[in-house]
Order: structure tokens, then sequence, then C-alpha cells
């Protein structure tokens, strides 16, 4: 490896450095404090080391890695958010009993894994970077052992994660039967060649649309969602939620990018289906929800389904708006779940419709950054989310995939009355006078909230003037590898 | 420049009055109604500095623009006109009115109340006066958002069902606009090139038939919505008796004009050519509106819900002159737009009047008022006139202007609209007959009468009403440039000699020189 070899890897290295440095600290002396402040400090490094970085043109590292714009974009906004997660974290750790300090080391692993499945060109650094991060979530989600669904939740994950991985890596070596190749390269210039796609390739990526839908947890590969969000603490939640899925996305992105898959109207139309099923059925099953956070999984599932509407145009554009949409919906989900991880307490999380009654009267500033967490994910103006969508049925008006566009339009009112229902929880009239349940320190509720109140000061300033990110996504796109190719 | 300070005086009054009511209940009041007064002022001075004789060059006043997302060719560009100055005149002074009588009615969450009002009236302002296809749209949500909130939290018992309703039957439509809007975008990007959501680069998009159609349905699914129109109306009535009175006075006064405004700025200029094919389908709808509305009007016992049902009547007489394309036709629906405000703002205020003292809003529990209350009496007197459309007031003013230009354009369905006027007389005496002359039918509690501030807000309403009705020429000089200009596309070019086919032109040679044609085949230029 070369000196610029391992600046350009220098995110991917801090963090493994930073899980280490941990793992020795807990051996020798355990403090929620320090354990924190590592964590912090190894994804701010890593955060600060992306800006050495030329990224004028992409850079690769044979013949596993390429580091671009795009990938640079993808780490620097995966980085963010787990800082944001492990900030919320902290305060949701320090009232529980159990040890929490290893929950750091999996925070670090499992943002490492996403890293490097963002930078892969090939399918060993691909499988390499999802299994870090899914064995990292398997604890993370079981993490406190003595809840009542936790378990559940933790082994539903493991079980249907490694048949999921099993399914990719058979698809993985069919497609390598096929093209005799195993980087995205290698394999666009073999399938460039075929007329028509042979059933071998077809069949082998039918399988490793499976293990990636798993992981973006899209209809019908969702079973797990509800459960698992259920399940899990409410950081834990977040960071499934986004850092895990904007991994395989950005993956999902370059992999198609790269090998042209927009080509053929068997895996269009896949998509097409799957992007439909995942609206529909994310939201329609949201509606009979009344635990907020399986409303707030199934509302995911269909996120991911207008994501894959502005995927479905395979231009630049459509990448910029997934992008776009990304980085709305990380800021509005981690919003969301960090309210909730704020109003937990020691036994459960508040995640029952009756935690939110009369919430804008207790604790106005909480629930107003909770209101427009949830508008934002119903896409109304002022909020990043509303331009996010526009950006998405912008895209998909230019491209002329009216169907699926229809499609998000509908649902986008269908979801409107969930989120309009938590909303309306808040505001009503609670009928005894509710003290908050427990007094977190001053200090600890005062992280917690400045993180909260950040997260709504972009979501409102990004909604307002989205010329800066979007200058910012142009920008970094424009070194995209496989874009500048075609 | 003096535009934009309009929104942020009312957004930032908005917040101001939220934070405020920490340190003094009552300040959020006054905050509301300093800023208020500072921008019905600023709207008084733009008026009375403007001499018509500026009108007739160019029909717009002032215009600010500054780029906004300039990467989608979206900028923040404000421009006013005759039409949104009088509806801004409209929006302030009912704004005024809302924050007056919600000084004694809204007693919890007095900050969060002044901020909802405000943002709606900043909301609305901003759809009054933005010129750019994404910033509209964007106006357009942002008033939803604090007037649902004004609905579900301070609103009647069955708040909540109509809170959503109201919620998802403007948002639902918004969003079909907001398809029509990007449709336009990137056909006009196409043709030139240059991706732009300014409404004047816009207007001169050539469409192909079936695409216009199609993108002045997407429009117009916002703008009926709101209006309403009748099959698309069920969220009126119950919102309207659901809402506080100050949301109630903002909902019939002003949302309800956001529509008919989009009506003449957007769907008239924008798809010329299909509005005509629509126009019989639309007056249609204008005509079922209006005495579907009546029919129901007279058949309610809620007061509050039977003043919203003459809302969806008078809105009928706003789509039929619309459709007319006539300069008439359109002066009648300015008009109406603005004593519609004022009338029908006025009768939910005497509603709430009564159920502040009563509470109660079924008008079976009422009567007699007329003897113990006579100063509320005369002011519902002089607003139900106004409401039937009784010459000297002016809805009759709107009303026969509408008339007599819609009569041009089809004298059918004008004979049902007129039928209309005589159901309006018997819904408003309704009211009259029930709760203030016949005597009561059960034992009624004591009815204090107007006090000072009551009587404060009513009386500007009447002058307002009379002035409209006795003199409205300053209205109709400051609407006309605007209606002309709306009108420009319906005026076939002279060039055109090649017009063959059948064709229907009907001449107004009475007042004015529009020229009105039904054609098929033809393509109408723009000037």
């Amino acid at each position: 490896m070369s000196v610029n070899d391992f600046i350009h890897l220098m995110p991917l290295l801090i963090l493994t450095v930073g899980s280490l440095v941990s793992m020795l600290v807990i051996s020798a002396w355990r403090n929620h404090k320090i354990i924190y402040v590592i964590t912090a400090v190894s994804f701010v490094a890593a955060f600060a080391s992306l800006f050495e970085q030329r990224v004028a043109a992409p850079y690769t590292i044979e013949p596993l890695f390429v580091m671009d714009g795009f990938s640079a974009f993808y780490i620097g906004l995966m980085l963010i958010t787990a800082l944001l997660i492990s900030m919320l974290s902290y305060a949701y750790f320090e009232q529980r009993e159990e040890r929490k300090e290893e929950y750091y080391i999996l925070l670090i692993l499992s943002t490492l894994g996403a890293c490097v499945m963002v930078i892969s060109k090939h399918f060993a650094s691909f499988f390499l970077g999802l299994e870090i991060l899914s064995v990292a979530l398997y604890s993370l989600i079981a993490y406190l052992r003595t809840r009542e669904r936790s378990d559940e939740a933790g082994i539903k994950y493991l079980i249907l994660a490694a048949f999921s991985s099993a399914f990719l890596l058979f698809g993985m070596a069919l497609v390598y039967a096929a093209t005799g190749t195993m980087t995205f390269a290698g394999i666009a210039t073999a399938i460039a060649a075929f007329d028509r796609l042979p059933l071998l390739l077809i069949t082998g990526f039918g399988m490793m649309i499976i293990g990636i839908g798993f992981k973006l947890s899209v209809v019908p590969f969702h079973m797990w969602t509800p459960d698992v969000y259920e399940g899990a603490p409410a950081p834990v939640t977040a960071f499934i939620a986004t850092v895990s899925k904007g991994g395989v996305l950005g993956l999902l992105i370059r992999f198609f990018m790269e090998v042209d898959g927009f080509r053929y109207p068997t895996l269009i139309l896949i998509f097409t289906i799957i992007a439909i099923a995942s609206m529909f059925a994310g939201n329609l099953l949201a509606l009979m929800q009344q635990n907020v956070k399986r409303i707030l999984a199934y509302s995911s599932i269909s996120h991911l389904g207008y994501l894959l509407v502005a995927f479905l145009a395979g231009n630049q554009m459509g990448v910029e708006a997934i992008t776009f949409y990304l980085v709305a919906y990380f800021i509005t989900t981690v919003g969301a779940f960090g309210v909730i991880a704020m109003l937990s307490d020691k036994d459960r999380d508040a995640e029952r419709m009756e935690d939110f009654k009369g919430l804008l009267w207790r604790r106005p500033w909480t629930a107003a950054i909770f209101t427009a967490m949830l508008l934002s994910l119903a896409g109304i103006p002022l909020t990043a989310g509303f331009v996010g969508k526009f950006y998405i049925i912008a895209t998909g008006v230019n491209t002329q995939l009216w169907l699926p566009v229809a499609i998000l339009v509908l649902n986008s009112v269908i979801g409107l009355y969930y989120y309009i229902k938590i909303i309306a929880v808040m505001f009503q009239q609670p009928e005894a006078a509710m003290e908050p349940r427990r007094q977190l320190r001053p200090s600890i509720y005062m992280a917690s909230m400045g993180t909260l109140t950040v997260l709504a000061l972009l979501l409102i300033g990004i909604g307002v003037y989205p010329t800066a990110l979007i200058n910012l996504i142009t920008t970094l796109l424009h070194t995209f590898s496989t874009l500048t190719l075609r | 420049m003096i535009l934009v300070w309009l929104i942020v005086i009312l957004m930032a009054g908005g917040l101001l009055a939220w934070l405020a009511q920490r340190w003094h209940r009552a300040s959020p009041r006054w905050i509301a109604l300093g800023s208020v007064l500072a921008t019905l002022g600023t709207t008084v001075y733009l008026w009375l500095a403007m001499p018509s004789a500026t009108l007739g060059a160019s029909p717009w006043l002032l215009q600010y623009d500054l780029p906004w997302i300039p990467q989608w060719g979206v900028s923040f560009s404000l421009a006013l006109d005759g039409l949104s100055l009088l509806m801004l005149l409209l929006t302030f002074f009912l704004g005024l009115v809302a924050i007056l009588i919600s000084w004694k009615e809204i007693k919890n969450k007095v900050g969060f109340f002044h901020f909802n009002l405000l943002w709606v009236l900043a909301g609305i302002t901003g759809v009054f006066l933005t010129m750019d296809l994404f910033l509209f749209y964007f106006f357009w949500e942002v008033m939803l958002i604090p007037m649902y909130f004004m609905i579900g939290i301070w609103g009647h018992e069955n708040r909540n069902y109509a809170a959503y309703k109201f919620f998802i039957f403007t948002q639902a439509s918004g969003l079909l606009m907001l398809l029509a809007i990007l449709g336009l975008y990137f056909i006009h990007g196409s043709q030139t090139g240059t991706y732009t959501f300014n409404y004047f680069a816009l207007l001169n998009t050539a469409l192909a038939p079936e695409a216009a159609l199609l993108l002045m349905f997407g429009f117009l699914a916002a703008f009926l919505v709101k209006l309403p129109v009748v099959p698309f109306h069920s969220w009126l009535p119950d919102a309207h008796s659901e809402a506080p009175t100050a949301g109630s006075v903002i909902l019939a006064g002003l949302l309800l004009k956001t529509g008919a405004y989009g009506l003449l700025r957007f769907v008239l200029p924008l798809f010329p050519t299909a509005a005509v094919e629509f126009a019989p389908w639309a007056m249609l709808l204008g005509v079922i509106g209006i005495i579907y509305g009546a029919i129901l009007a007279f058949s309610q016992t809620d007061l509050k819900r039977l003043v919203a049902y003459t809302s969806v009547s008078h809105m009928g007489f706003v789509i039929l002159g619309v459709f007319a394309f006539n300069e008439l036709a359109l002066q009648g629906v300015v008009m109406q737009m603005i004593t519609h405000g004022l009338s029908t703002g006025a009768l939910f205020i005497l509603a709430g009047f009564l159920y502040e003292r009563l509470h109660t809003r079924d008008i079976r529990l009422m009567g007699g008022f007329w003897s113990k209350a006579p100063k509320m009496g005369v002011v519902a007197l002089v607003f139900v006139m106004a409401s039937l459309g009784l010459p000297g007031l002016g809805n009759f003013i709107a009303e026969f202007l509408t008339l007599v230009g819609s009569w041009q354009a089809n004298n059918v369905l004008t004979i049902f609209a007129t039928i209309g006027l005589v159901m309006a007389t018997a819904y408003s005496l309704r009211i009259m007959q029930k709760v203030f002359y016949e005597p009561a039918a059960v034992e009624q509690p004591e009815l204090p009468d107007l006090t000072s501030r009551e009587m404060l807000i009513a009386a500007p309403m009447i002058a307002g009403i009379l002035w409209l009705g006795l003199y409205p020429q300053p209205v109709l000089d400051l609407a006309k440039p605007s209606v002309q200009e709306q009108l420009q596309s319906f005026v076939p070019s002279v060039e055109n000699k090649t017009i063959v086919g059948r064709q229907t032109a009907f001449t107004t040679t009475t007042t004015d020189t529009v020229y009105f044609q039904i054609t098929k085949g033809i393509t109408y230029e723009r000037k």
C-alpha cells in the first residue's frame, strides 16, 4: 500500500483504530464517559480526514476500493449520522444499568461496515462490508437483553439476515459463473458483450436483489422491519433505519450505474414492482399501527419505495435526487427516533401513543421538534423532506415514469394520515396532569436536546434554502466514477 | 422589497408572539395586532400612493426578484398588481378582525394561537403575491399547517375529524397541482432549453391540446377543492363549523379566495384553449354548486354549518363568472371575492358572538333576540341582506356583474344561476326569522347585547359592505388592468384568418371590447 492509499482509506482506518482503542480501554477501565468521548472523537476525526482527500478524480485501490466524490459524500453523511446517534445514545444508555460501553464499539464497527460497502467495487469488499455491518447489528439489536422484545428482534434479524446473505452469496457466485469476474467494472464489460442477458446472470442478479432488498427492507423482504424496529433500543433503530440502509443504497447505486442495469427491462420491471409494492404496503400497514416505532418502521419501508422511484430514473438527476432525499431522510429519522429515545425511560421506550399525549403542552420544544420531523416525513414545505420529495417527483416526471410518480403522490396522501395522527395526539389536552416520568440530569438532557435542536435547524435550513446542499451534491457527484465514465 | 417585508413582518410577528407568551400573557395579542396593523397600513399606503393613472401601461405595480434555488430555476419572485392589492387589503383587514374576535374567545395557548394565525396570513399573502410556481406551491402548503392546528386545537367538539378532513383534501389536491406544475416546467424546459418556474416565462409555453387539458386538470384539482366546487366540497362544512370563529373567518374569507385567485391568475392565462373547452362543464358545476349549496343551507340547523353552505352557493358564482371569459364577469368575480369575504366573515362572527353567549350553534334553540339584543339584530340584518344580494350592499354588485357577464357566455345556465339568488333570499331570511324574530321554542338565558369591542369589529365591516355596494368604482378601477391581463389570451389574434369550421361568436358591444368565441380547432395566439 502506498501513502496515497493510506490517505484515501484514512476514514476507515480511524474507525478501526477507534474501535480497538475503545476495546482496550474497556478492558482496563470501564467508564461510559471516556468510551463515549473516544467514539465521538473517532467519528469526528474520520470525518475530518475526508477533507484531506482530493476528490477531483476517482482514486482506485485495486482491486477492492474506489474513492470518489460519491463515496466521500456518503461516508461523510454516514459518519455525521453515526456521530449524532452516538450523542443521542449517551443520554439513553446513561440511565440503564446494563454494561453500556461495548455498545459504542459495535456502533463504530457497523458504521465501518457501511462505509466499506459504499467504496467497494468488488464483490469481496462488498460482502466484507455487509457482514461487518450485519454482525455488529445482530448484537446491537439485542443489546438490552433484559427487555421483553429484544431477544425476539435480535434472533429474527440474525436468522433473516443470515438467510439473505446466503442468497446474496449464491447470487454472486452465479454472476461470477456467468461472467468470470467479481469486479463491478469487469462484470460491466462482460455483460456488454451479451446481446441479451443469459438466464444464469439474471438468476444471479435476482438473488442479489433479494439480499440487498432485505437490507433495504423493501417489500416483499420487509417482514423483519417492524419487529426489529420495535424490539431494538431507539438509537439502534435510528441506526438501522439510516446508516445501514444508506450504505446498501450507496452500493446499489454504484453497482447498477457501473453495469448499467437500466438497459434491461427485466431488472427495471423488478424494481418498479418493488418500489410500488413498498410504497403501498408501507403506508397501508402503517395506517393500522398503534405503536409509534412500528409506524415509523412501516413509514421507512414506504420511504425506501419513494427512493427507488428516483433510482428507476437511472440518470445523474436520479442519483442527485436519491442523495438529497437520503440526507433529508437521515436527518428526519434520526430526529424522530432521537425524540423517542429522549422520552424513553428505564423499562421501555416511549413508543405508545399515550406517551405522546399532550406532549405539546408538557414539553413544547420536544413536541415542536417531533412535529417538524413528522411533517418532513410527510413532505410538507419549510422542511427538507418537502424539497427531497419534490426532487424525486421532478426526476420521475422528467423521465416520464408516470405510474410510479402517480403512486408516489397517492401514497404521500395516505402517509399524511398517520403522521397527522401522531401530531394530533401530541396536541390533545391530557386528562390528568401528567408529570414527566423521570428527570434526566440537566447536562445530559441538554446534550440530547442540543442534538435534536441542531437536527431541527438543519431540517428547516435545508427546507428553506436547499441551494447550498444541492450545490454540494452536484459538485461531489461530478466525480462519481461511473457517471463520468458514461 | 416592500412586498417581502409584508411576509417577513407576519412571520416574525408570529414567532415573537409565540415566544412572548412566556413574559406576559396578553402580549401575543398586542404583537399580533401590531404586525397586522403594520401590514394593513403598508398596503393602504401602497394603494393610495399608486394613482390609477399609472395602472394604464402595465398592470404590475411592484416586482421583486431574488434567485432562490438557481439550479432549478426557482426564484423568490413577488409581484403586485391591482388584483393582488385588493386581495391583500382583504387579507389584512380580515386578519385584523380575526385577531380582535379572538381577544376574548381564545383563552388557552394564546401565543401558539397567534403564531398560527399570523402564519396562515403570511401563507395567504405569499399565495397572492408570488409569481413563481414553485414558490406558489410552497406558500400554498405553508398556509395549510397552521390552519390545521387552528382547527385541531381550538375548534369545537368534532375538531379532530374536521381538521383531518380539511388537511387531507387540500393536501391531496395540492399534490396534483404540483404534478401539473412539474409537467409544465419540463415541457417548457424541453421546448426552450431554460428550465424555470417563472410565471411570465411559463405563460409562453406552447402545449399540445391533450397535455394542456391534463395539466389544467392538475391545477383545477387544487383550486376547485379549495373554492370549493360541489363534488369536492365536503370538507368545507365540517372545517367551517368546527373551527374557532377566527378560523372560520379566515377559511371563508381568505382561504376560499385563494382558489378563486388561482383560477384567475393561473388557469385562465396558462391554459386558454383547454379552459375554453372545459368552460361549459365548469359553468355547469358552478350552477350546481349555487343551487345545491342553497338547498343544503336552507335545511341546516347548525348556524355555522348553514353559513358554510351559503359559501358553497356563493362560490358557485365565482366559477360561473371565471369561465364566462369576459371582463364584466371577471370584475364580478373579483367583487364577489371581496364582498363574500366581508359578508360571510361577518356572519361567522355573529355565530361566534351567539355561541359565546349561549354555548350552542343550534338555531332551533334560539329565537326572539331582536328585542333582547337590538344592536346585534341590526348588524345581523345588514349582513343577511348582503348575503341575499340586496341592492346597495356589495354582494349585489358582485352577483349582478357576474350574471351579466355569464349571460353573454351561456344563457341557459345563467337563468338557473339566477334561481339561486331567489333561494339565497329564502335561506338568508330564515336566519333572521329563526334567530331574531320568531319567539323562542325553549326558555332563553339572558342575552347581553354587543359590547363596544364587538361593535368596533362590526362597524368597519358594515361600512365596508355599504361602501362596496354604493361606490364600487375604485375597486373596479383597480382590478380592471389585471382582469384584462388575464383575459388577453382569450382575444383571438386578428391576423389569424384561417379560422374555419364551426364557430359561434359573441360580440359584446355594450361596454367593453372583449370578443369571445367558442370554437373547435382554432389556435388562440397570445398578444
